[in-house]
């Protein structure tokens, strides 16, 4: 056992010829919190979707908490029970309301009775500030709303880790906050939290580390106040340039 | 020896559209049951379960029903089974039935986004519980329209099984036909009753349809 939450050694992943991820070496500390940027295309959705096996990858190794996910048996299925998971494009299920969104999977895989996998839901529902809108269905609400939903059903599941895949990219400008409010209560209590985002306010405030990626290779990786203000990657420098 | 077309060539009629009907719904059950398979196969992962998949769909779209009925019907005694026709056409249009269903229901799963199956897995979904739970209620809205639509053919398919001599609807009509030689007006009755077993089915299918366009535009 380790102490952290996360390694990945030498891992390198392809699509088809194309070099996606190359030989990326990162270890996640326990509640360590960690922002993912750089630019479109260069392997950050790829990076993240390794770790709960969204992506296959050719070689090296990946623990989450322990648990080896190249070494086959139910090792799979026991980090993704894990590892919470929330998309850009939320993903919710359209044919179910938010409650059976939230209880669906700790039903299914944590066999948990609907009464409990209901109040639970409940629970983490008047967290992410929707209690009212359980009876729901996703079309129902605003993007917002889905994407904290989304949190939530993530949530349900009481993963140790956290993964957002640009969480707000797709987002109205006027909804973001209340996504990026809830990532940071999530943050606050110490929750093991890999995000690829370039909302660079939500970096500074709650990273432990910034992580920039260009063609499939982490380039730099620092502390937010020394990421921010003396990049030493030309490529960084130029990059954070454009955010500005 | 030719009679009358007679109150009692009707009821013969009437009651042979009941085969039809049995046949038909054999066939849907059972392609039912096939074409779930062929669907899931399809699109696995196992390169080996989508060629074999594929491959069914293939051979039973691309060759006539009527051949795929003969050769089940004298395929049977080839494998020591009587040679009865219900057998074999039920046998025969529940392989075709698989075929199609399972090509339509193909279309209806990978019409469901990607994000949903990955965000099934991320939540550690089994295989099982994603597609019972997620995906195949999604692909229902969309295969429900044309799985009608293809029952509405199927039963219809199933005339051709009187050329094997089972006594469904075309086949009762054939034989009141060589008694009474009133062809119009006999098979004018057979096609009526064809007709008021596809009709609502198509008219169902076609209300379907509208509502799934407008689910989908909402
Ligand atoms: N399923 C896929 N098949 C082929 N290429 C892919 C696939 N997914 C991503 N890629 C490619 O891999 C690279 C990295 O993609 P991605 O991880 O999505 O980048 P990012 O999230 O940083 O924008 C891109 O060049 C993209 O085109
Ligand atoms: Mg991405």
């Amino acid at each position: 056992m380790t102490d952290s939450a996360i390694i990945m050694r030498a891992v390198n992943k392809f699509y088809g010829d194309f070099h996606a991820l190359v030989d990326i070496d990162l270890t996640v500390g326990r509640g360590e919190r960690i922002v993912i940027c750089g630019p479109s295309g260069s392997g950050k959705s790829t990076l993240i979707r390794t770790i709960n096996q969204l992506e296959e990858i050719r070689s090296g190794t990946i623990l989450v908490d322990g648990v080896e996910l190249t070494a086959g048996g139910d090792n799979v299925a026991k980090v993704r029970q894990d590892v919470g998971m929330v998309f850009q494009s939320f993903n919710l299920f359209p044919h179910m309301t938010v409650l059976e969104n939230c209880t669906l999977a700790p039903m299914k895989t944590r066999k948990i009775p609907r009464a409990e996998a209901e109040a639970t839901a409940r629970h983490y529902l008047e967290r992410v500030k929707i209690p009212e809108q359980a009876e729901k269905y996703p079309a129902q609400l605003s993007g917002g709303q889905q994407q904290r939903v989304a949190i939530a059903r993530a949530l349900c599941m009481k993963p140790r880790i956290m993964l957002f895949d640009e969480p707000t990219s797709a987002l109205d400008p006027e909804m973001v906050k209340e996504v990026l409010d809830t990532m940071i209560d999530l943050a606050q209590e110490g929750m093991t939290m890999i995000c690829v985002t370039h909302e660079m306010e939500f970096a500074r405030a709650v990273a432990d580390r910034v992580i920039f990626m260009d063609k499939g290779l982490i380039v730099e990786e620092n502390a937010p106040e020394a990421f921010f203000n003396s990049p030493k990657n030309e490529r960084l420098k130029n990059f954070l340039g454009q955010l500005a | 020896m030719i009679r009358e077309f007679s109150s009692a060539d009707i009821l013969f009629i009437v009651t042979a559209a009941r085969w039809t009907l049995i046949l038909s719904a054999i066939a849907f059950f059972g392609g039912a049951i096939g074409g779930l398979l062929i669907a899931l196969s399809r699109s696995s992962h196992s390169v080996l379960l989508r060629r074999l998949a594929a491959w069914f769909i293939q051979v039973f779209q691309g060759t006539p029903l009527l051949m795929q009925l003969f050769l089940v019907y004298f395929g049977l005694s080839v494998v020591g089974l009587p040679i009865d026709p219900l057998l074999a056409a039920a046998v025969a249009l529940t392989l075709h039935a698989s075929a199609y269903l399972g090509e339509i229901w193909r279309g209806a799963i990978e019409a469901v986004p990607s994000g949903q199956t990955e965000a099934a897995k991320a939540l550690s979904l089994s295989y099982r519980d994603r597609m019972q739970h997620v995906i195949l209620p999604q692909a229902m809205r969309v295969a429900t329209a044309p799985t009608v639509g293809f029952l509405v053919q199927l039963i219809k398919g199933t005339s051709l099984a009187s050329i094997i001599g089972f006594t469904e609807l075309t086949r009762a009509g054939q034989i009141v036909n060589n008694a009474t030689f009133k062809p119009f007006l006999v098979f004018g009755t057979v096609a009526i009753l064809y007709f008021a077993l596809c009709w609502p089915l198509s008219l169902l299918a076609r209300h379907m349809e509208t509502r799934m366009r407008r689910a989908i535009t909402r």
